[in-house]
């Protein structure tokens, strides 16, 4: 490249073109290794199969330069930050539709913040190892982004740490409790893979696949209820998710387009992270239609919209093109759309004296929304066993499940999945390797569990590990206290430290009973 | 590249005042374009691809912006960008 010759006129130089800038930044930069080759510089691109041609063939259609990528964070972190003075300064909290809603953001930060932090630390590794300079620039970027996203979620949801339950420890938490192991074992699992498959379980599946039913729900809930902070950073963080869904697609492209040899192994491994991802999801499923107060949308609608409408309607015919199907199992999720969220939150009410957020059943408006909205299902399966739990609570009692549920080797939710095409059968498969037997909730985790048995079984599994003696001790209280829930964090919602000072709050002042 | 194709692509923007200027050029430009509005957003959506320029979204702010600005209005997005360069951004399917 020639360098422009300076002009004498007194006005600056116009920039060059963006896709000069691009150029020049991701391959002008670059080097040949004198010292060493570029097996040794690159040792991790190799082992897993893929072929790749030519580096120069990734192309970041967003062509962001360094200069261009923190002008705009930074206006991105101006706009977040006047929005959290603004609610803090104005006693926020107390405008949320309901103390109840903040379940779901006790959710997100003990269960995605850490997630952002993971994502943080592998896209920097990625930034060092893949070979072409445009996808290491990117997901450097990328690494920068989600380490911005971890800050800005903490600094916006301690703000509700100063008033609330169950915001305290959820660093802590997520590497214990049980259902948290649910999104940390996906990352793990998504972490020790290769570079190349992690591109595609997170930058691919996680990011672009799913991201609009994964993240999307949480910033409209939030929008919804009245939670400006969230929605802020939710829409902050999404603005460069579209970047990051951008690195996914151009990621599956760059790889099958290389060389056709790497197509069957990318097919395996859409397969294996649509359903893992898929699975993770089911708990943002149970956010969605239960957590709530004010519902924006079903987890049935959204999966319709942005997943079968959006993904397989418009993704999937494109990717056709380079011979990739549909993931597999694919059907069993549309199949159970009408369930996954009423079945998740029936575990999540029966366990959450052991959670660090606090459950309810819905009231007779909520359920008639549900009701509307799973014309299919609600009023046959699920309203029945809800108007049991009402029945019970209204003479005095609660039902908590008594005892340890049995975990999916895979996915690592609580066994309580049922047959698709059969709401009365618990699904559950069997699978023996070494001479021991493993299970699996579904057809899609079998496989997943089958396709790499040495890996799972290696899985952490909060239940066998606490009978294993390594979670503090045999008893409830023993366990709740290794995981770091205190008292009133958890359980249920109505009579809870939170529902008890939200109605102070929000009493006219004079102290009659709230 | 995307004519003749007929499956959906979408945007999702802020609901801000400035990106109310940005939507509106944006319906100039694709007359095909339908709006579904959610909880802070705005789901721009039409069949086969979307196109954003910049002189329409100048007209309509009444000043200068950069391409690269779209990153601070944009959320989510449904399909693929097959341009983005200083005029204009193209969001369509390319097969």
């Amino acid at each position: 490249m020639s360098v422009p010759t300076k002009k004498a006129a007194s006005k600056p130089a116009r920039k060059l073109p963006l896709k000069e800038r691009y150029a020049l930044l991701t391959r002008d930069l670059d080097w040949e290794p004198g010292y060493v080759d570029r097996e040794q510089l690159f040792p991790h691109t190799r082992y897993e199969g893929i072929k790749i041609h030519d580096w120069d063939g990734w192309q970041d259609p967003f062509r962001l330069t360094v200069d261009a990528y923190y002008k705009y964070q930074v206006e991105k972190d101006k706009r977040l930050y006047a929005v959290l003075d603004g609610f803090a300064q104005s006693q926020g909290h107390l405008s949320l539709s309901d103390a109840s809603y903040l379940n779901a953001i006790k959710l997100f930060i003990q269960g995605v913040t850490p997630l952002e932090y993971a994502a943080h630390r592998h896209f920097a590794y990625l930034a060092r190892h893949l070979e072409g300079p445009a996808p290491r620039f990117a997901a450097l970027c990328q690494s920068v982004d989600e380490l911005r996203h971890c800050q800005t979620q903490i600094h916006t949801i301690s703000n509700y740490n100063k008033y609330y339950g169950g915001f305290h420890s959820w660093s802590k938490m997520h590497d214990r409790v049980w259902y948290l192991s649910v999104p940390k074992s996906l990352f793990d699992d998504a972490m020790t893979a290769g570079p190349f498959e992690f591109l595609i379980s997170i930058s691919f599946s996680f990011e672009y696949l799913l991201t609009n039913l994964l993240f999307v729900p949480f910033m409209s809930g939030a929008s919804f209820n009245g939670d400006m902070p969230t929605m802020s950073f939710g829409f902050s963080a999404q603005s460069d998710e579209s970047r990051h869904m951008t690195l996914g697609l151009e990621a599956i492209k760059f790889l099958l387009e290389q060389d056709e040899g790497n197509v069957p192994i990318i097919q395996d491994w859409i397969d294996k992270w649509f359903w893992r991802a898929y699975r993770m999801s089911a708990l943002v499923a149970g956010m969605m239609d239960y957590m709530l107060p004010k519902p924006v949308m079903s987890w049935r609608e959204a999966f319709e919209l942005y997943f079968e409408e959006q993904m397989l309607g418009g993704l999937f015919p494109d990717l056709e093109y380079y011979g990739i199907q549909p993931p597999r199992h694919v059907n069993d999720a549309i199949a159970e759309k009408d369930h996954l969220s009423h079945q998740v939150y029936k575990i999540l009410h029966n366990f959450s004296f052991a959670a660090a957020f606090t459950t309810k059943t819905p009231d007779e408006a909520h359920m008639a929304w549900l009701a509307e909205q799973y014309p299919d299902s609600f009023d046959q399966v699920y309203r029945p066993v809800w108007e049991k739990h009402r029945k019970i609570e209204a003479d005095g009692g609660r039902v908590f499940f008594q005892g340890l549920p049995q975990l999916c080797q895979v996915c690592q939710v609580p066994m309580a999945f049922t047959e698709p095409g059969n709401s009365a059968q618990i699904s559950f498969r069997r699978s023996t390797f070494r001479d021991e037997t493993f299970h699996t909730c579904s057809d899609g985790c079998q496989w997943i569990f089958e396709r790499e048995p040495e890996k799972y079984v290696q899985a952490w599994l909060p239940v066998h590990q606490i009978y294993r003696g390594n979670c503090g001790g045999p008893t409830v209280p023993d366990v709740l206290a290794w995981y770091g829930i205190q008292e009133g964090d958890n359980g249920e919602y109505t009579g809870s430290p939170d529902q008890l000072a939200w109605a102070a709050w929000h009493s006219d002042g004079d102290d009659k009973a709230v | 590249m995307s004519t003749g194709t007929l499956r959906q692509v979408a945007i999702d923007l802020q609901e801000s005042e400035e990106n109310r200027a940005l939507i509106e050029a944006i319906k100039d430009d694709n007359p095909e374009l339908t709006l579904r509005h959610l909880p802070g957003l705005v789901k721009v959506q039409a069949a086969g691809r979307i196109v954003i320029n910049r002189e329409s979204v100048e007209n309509r702010l009444g000043r200068e912006w950069e391409t690269g600005e779209f990153q601070l209005a944009i959320v989510s997005y449904t399909g693929n960008f097959s341009e983005w360069d200083d005029d204009r951004i193209i969001v369509s399917w390319e097969h």
